[in-house]
């Protein structure tokens, strides 16, 4: 068994070993110094410690050798049960291990083996106390003791906690420390030259890395050429601003000096080189004008698209009023000059003188009227004028609208005031709202009648019918001699009047200046009684009534029938007209002293009158001095013309040519220039019907409209025709009376008709006749012409006499040779008939 | 002198020629058929457009000169001819 012994080693439990050793055991509820093991049969057989027959559970312990242990780890190699304990046994000191069999199997295994002697020693020989203990311990229960603290034994914890635990893994290089109280302390910061200590910081300058730098090897570029340019400045010396001024005045040659360049041969020179090339654009421009835009200069007619073109008045309203106006005659008519849409109409009785004075009862009760029309009422009459008699003409003072002068049948010259009744016309005019609720108002309320505020005295007046009256302009005023002087005022205050006795009566509006001292004149008079005021007439015009005189009048031979005013301010004389404070109160107006009135030289004081014969006549107002006696007379017309056949009922200016006059009576109308005084410069055919009224158009230059017997309108265009009138249209069926054109805006043009029957037509101007064309300008040129045409007539008739006188004188002449050839020829057939008829043949 | 003074009553003659104005070099008239503020005017200021004019012929060209100058206004027609030492100028109204 010693060999069996040898090859099997005592398997001892090896003492506390190194960690390297213990590190590949398993880690087990076992102390280090067990090992339990394994033991297979062969090596148990071999080291004679067989399970239950060498070892038992009384006799668990066998030594075994050393050396036997190490001897069949040789020959076994990796097979062997003790290879793990390899190095344990090695380690060894004694020469037995011990190895004991587990019969419980306490520490897992079959078999254990104690590694450490100390351990053998103890359980081999366990103490006496620790025996007996054991054995008492089996089999009575464990006397508690307080446990004693034992010497640590490592099991291998140690390791985790120094892997767990921070350490350093090399040695600390800086320590830095700071003083405890100095935690958390405030902080002084003080400022640091960087300058000052090179060496307190590290500095990172840029630098040129070679690596990274690129240089660009190809560029566009562009390059432009400029003219050379010098820069400079200049300071100058200022001191202080100070104003200055220059006058100055273009250079002039001394005239010696210009006498000598004209005669020196280079401007003759260049005179000649140059003059040619002016001569051909000179005459170029004399051909024709190049620049002229012929399609644009072709015609300027807005609304007209081709077709045909609108010529007829349209008829825009008409006025008639049952009561007022039946059977009676419209007079005249006018347009109210401020307020838009109002017209103005006289109205007279339709008698005969001896129907007159057979009615005259009737005629007093029912006073002759002039009716107020507004368009925005074509029923009832705004205002009523009442009249001392029939009215034949009447106007609006150009200054103040309120004031209407109006001449009488029987001669008198009225005035009213409807100053207080504008409103009316204007309210009537304006607004629609106003009168839908005052309708049955003013349907109920008859219009208000205005009677006449003064009327010249009957004794001073005119002996028949005033057939015209005319304001004068407010430029200038006449004196008692007709001398036009200046008008101060600036407001229209006189009126002329002519009727068929022979007369023009110049009256003024202003009260007479009473010559004597300025004394007497501002005395009071208590003892003029206050004049009653029944018809509620504005006492505008008191100082006149029934005392106005004429300033003068002007006796011709002739009976007139119409006048009309003289011309109107010469250019030179600009007057601002617009702006004018409220119309001054006539009543407080007084004739100034003919001294302080300056004269005017430049009006003409000269004017045409139409007569009831049909004549013209061409005459001067100003009454003129008889040296002989001293008195004042007026004198002869300068000029007289019978071209109508009838009485002369229209003559009036035209509104573009201060000296073109239209005169309308009988069968024909006639145009005359003031100034040339060999005749009208047209005078229409007769025509069929009687031409009744006439009147220019406003906007026309070359258009005139003239009236007929029969209701017809003509329409005449002197560019167009002069023979006949390019439009005839039927307005009414009675004779027109009166025809009034008014621009009432730039679209609208109304021409007023009246006719004999009391009716008033309002017709629309069409677009044709009151858009002037582009050339009317030549009207002016026409009527040139026509001048020249009377001229030519004129020196014709003279030629013609010339003429006529000559030839007489050559026939003369030629008889007288006639007759004495024949008898020498007689005389020489006597001697030798056949030489002398070959010779005379 | 009496070429000179036909030469211009000939100009002046024409229809529609409103007058005529002889300039020396500088601008100053000469000779005149206006009143003399608007011969001075007309000088001065023609003169400057003149020689303006030149000028920017001349620029374009080197070789090229101002022979002529017509102004077209609307009412009337302003013509100048150039030279070294005068300016004859003429205005005429060409729409008569």
């Amino acid at each position: 068994s010693c060999p069996k012994q040898k090859q099997h080693p005592e398997q001892k439990r090896k003492n506390a070993p190194g960690p390297a050793f213990l590190s590949h055991l398993p880690v087990t509820g076992h102390p280090d110094y067990i090992f339990p093991l394994v033991l297979t049969s062969a090596t148990q057989e071999l080291f004679c410690c067989r399970a239950d027959v060498d070892v038992t559970g009384d006799e668990p312990h066998k030594l075994l050798r050393k050396e036997d242990i190490l001897r069949d780890m040789k020959n076994r190699a990796a097979v062997s049960d003790f290879s793990p304990l390899k190095q344990a046994v090695l380690d060894y000191p004694e020469e037995e291990l011990l190895l004991v069999f587990d019969q419980d199997f306490t520490y897992g295994q079959s078999f254990y083996l104690v590694l450490t002697a100390g351990a053998k020693e103890d359980i081999l020989r366990p103490p006496p106390g620790m025996e007996e203990e054991e054995e008492e311990g089996d089999e009575l229960l464990e006397v508690q003791k307080t446990p004693e603290p034992k010497p640590w034994l490592s099991l291998g914890s140690e390791r985790e906690i120094q892997e767990e635990s921070v350490t350093d893994t090399r040695p600390r290089v800086y320590k830095v420390s700071r003083v405890r109280r100095q935690f958390g302390a405030p902080v002084c910061f003080w400022d640091h030259s960087a300058g000052a200590m090179r060496g307190s910081y590290v500095e990172c300058p840029s630098y040129q890395d070679k690596s990274f730098s690129l240089w660009r090897m190809e560029k566009e570029n562009s390059v432009q050429a400029i003219p050379n340019t010098k820069s400079s400045s200049s300071q100058t010396l200022w001191k202080y601003p100070r104003n200055m001024c220059t006058q100055y005045e273009p250079r002039e040659l001394e005239d010696e000096e210009k006498e000598r360049l004209l005669q020196s041969a280079d401007l003759k020179n260049f005179l000649n080189s140059v003059s040619a090339r002016f001569e051909l654009a000179i005459q170029q421009n004399e051909i024709m004008d190049v620049f002229l835009d012929d399609w644009r200069a072709l015609g300027d007619e807005e609304n007209v698209l081709g077709g045909k073109v609108d010529t007829h008045l349209k008829e825009y309203q008409s006025f008639t009023h049952t009561h007022y106006s039946t059977n009676k005659t419209i007079s005249c008519l006018s347009w109210h000059p401020t307020v838009n849409g109002v017209i103005a109409v006289a109205v007279t009785e339709n008698l005969s003188f001896e129907e007159r004075i057979n009615n005259s009862t009737r005629l007093l009760l029912n006073p002759s009227l002039i009716l107020f029309w507004s368009f925005s009422d074509p029923i009832n009459p705004q205002l009523l004028l009442e009249c001392p008699d029939d009215i034949f003409c009447f106007e609006f003072c150009p200054s103040n609208p309120n004031i209407i002068a109006g001449g009488c049948m029987n001669g008198q010259v009225a005035l009213w005031d409807i100053s207080a009744h504008v409103d009316r016309l204007q309210g009537a005019r304006g607004g629609g709202a106003a009168r839908t609720s005052n309708a049955d108002d003013t349907r109920d309320i008859a219009p208000p009648t205005v009677r006449y505020c003064a009327v010249s005295g009957v004794e001073s007046g005119h002996r028949a019918p005033i057939t015209d009256i005319q304001w004068l302009p407010e430029t200038f005023e006449v004196s008692r001699t007709g001398t036009p002087l200046e008008n101060k005022t600036l407001i229209s205050v006189q009126i002329v009047t002519c009727a068929p006795d022979c007369c023009v009566m110049f009256w003024d509006l202003r009260a007479p200046r009473t010559v004597v001292n300025a004394l007497t004149d501002t005395k009071p008079k208590p003892e003029e009684k206050t004049v009653e005021n029944p018809y509620g007439v504005p006492s505008t015009f008191k100082h006149l009534d029934l005392t106005w005189k004429p300033l003068f009048r002007v006796h011709t031979h002739t009976h007139f029938s119409h006048s009309h005013s003289p011309s109107p301010t010469p250019p030179d004389k600009s007057v601002t007209v617009g702006d004018r404070p409220e119309p001054p109160d006539y009543g407080q107006l007084h004739l100034p002293s003919a001294k302080h009135q300056r004269q005017t030289d430049d009006i003409s004081t000269k004017f045409y009158v139409g007569t009831e014969d049909g004549e013209v006549v061409y005459t001067d107002w100003k009454l003129e001095k008889d040296n002989d006696s001293g008195q004042l007379f007026s004198p002869k017309p300068t000029h007289c013309f019978r071209v109508h056949d009838c009485l002369v009922n229209t003559v009036s200016r035209s509104p573009f040519y201060l000296d073109i006059i239209l005169t309308v009576g009988g069968w024909n109308f006639a145009i005359w220039k003031e100034g040339v005084m060999t005749g009208p410069l047209v005078l229409s055919a007769c025509s069929q019907k009687r031409c009744s009224a006439g009147a220019w158009s406003l906007t026309r230059p070359g258009v005139m409209y003239i009236g007929k017997e029969d209701g017809n309108l003509e329409v005449w265009d002197l560019l167009e025709k002069t023979h006949e009138p390019s439009q005839i249209q039927s307005v009414t069926t009675f004779p027109i009376t009166c025809i009034k054109p008014w621009t009432v805006s730039l679209k609208q043009q109304l021409l007023a008709v009246s006719d004999h029957q009391g009716t008033l037509h309002i017709l629309q101007v069409p677009w044709m006749l009151r858009h002037p064309a582009a050339n009317e300008l030549s009207v002016s040129r026409y009527f040139e012409k026509e001048v020249e045409h009377l001229v030519y007539f004129e020196k014709r008739t003279e030629m013609r006499e010339r003429e006529k006188k000559q030839v007489e004188a050559e026939e003369q002449r030629r008889r007288m040779v006639r007759s004495s050839f024949s008898w020498w020829a007689s005389l020489l057939d006597n001697i030798c008939p056949k030489n002398i008829c070959a010779g005379r043949n | 002198m009496a070429e000179v003074e036909e030469t211009l009553k000939r100009i002046q003659a024409h229809k529609g020629v409103i007058g005529t104005i002889v300039v020396n070099a500088e601008g100053i008239p000469i000779r005149t058929t206006l009143d003399s503020s608007t011969t001075v005017q007309y000088a001065g200021l023609l003169h400057q457009l003149t020689m303006k004019a030149r000028s920017t012929v001349r620029d374009i060209d080197p070789q090229n000169d101002l022979t002529f100058l017509r102004i077209r206004s609307k009412k009337h027609e302003i013509m100048v001819a150039p030279d070294k030492e005068y300016l004859l100028i003429v205005i005429q109204n060409p729409s008569e």
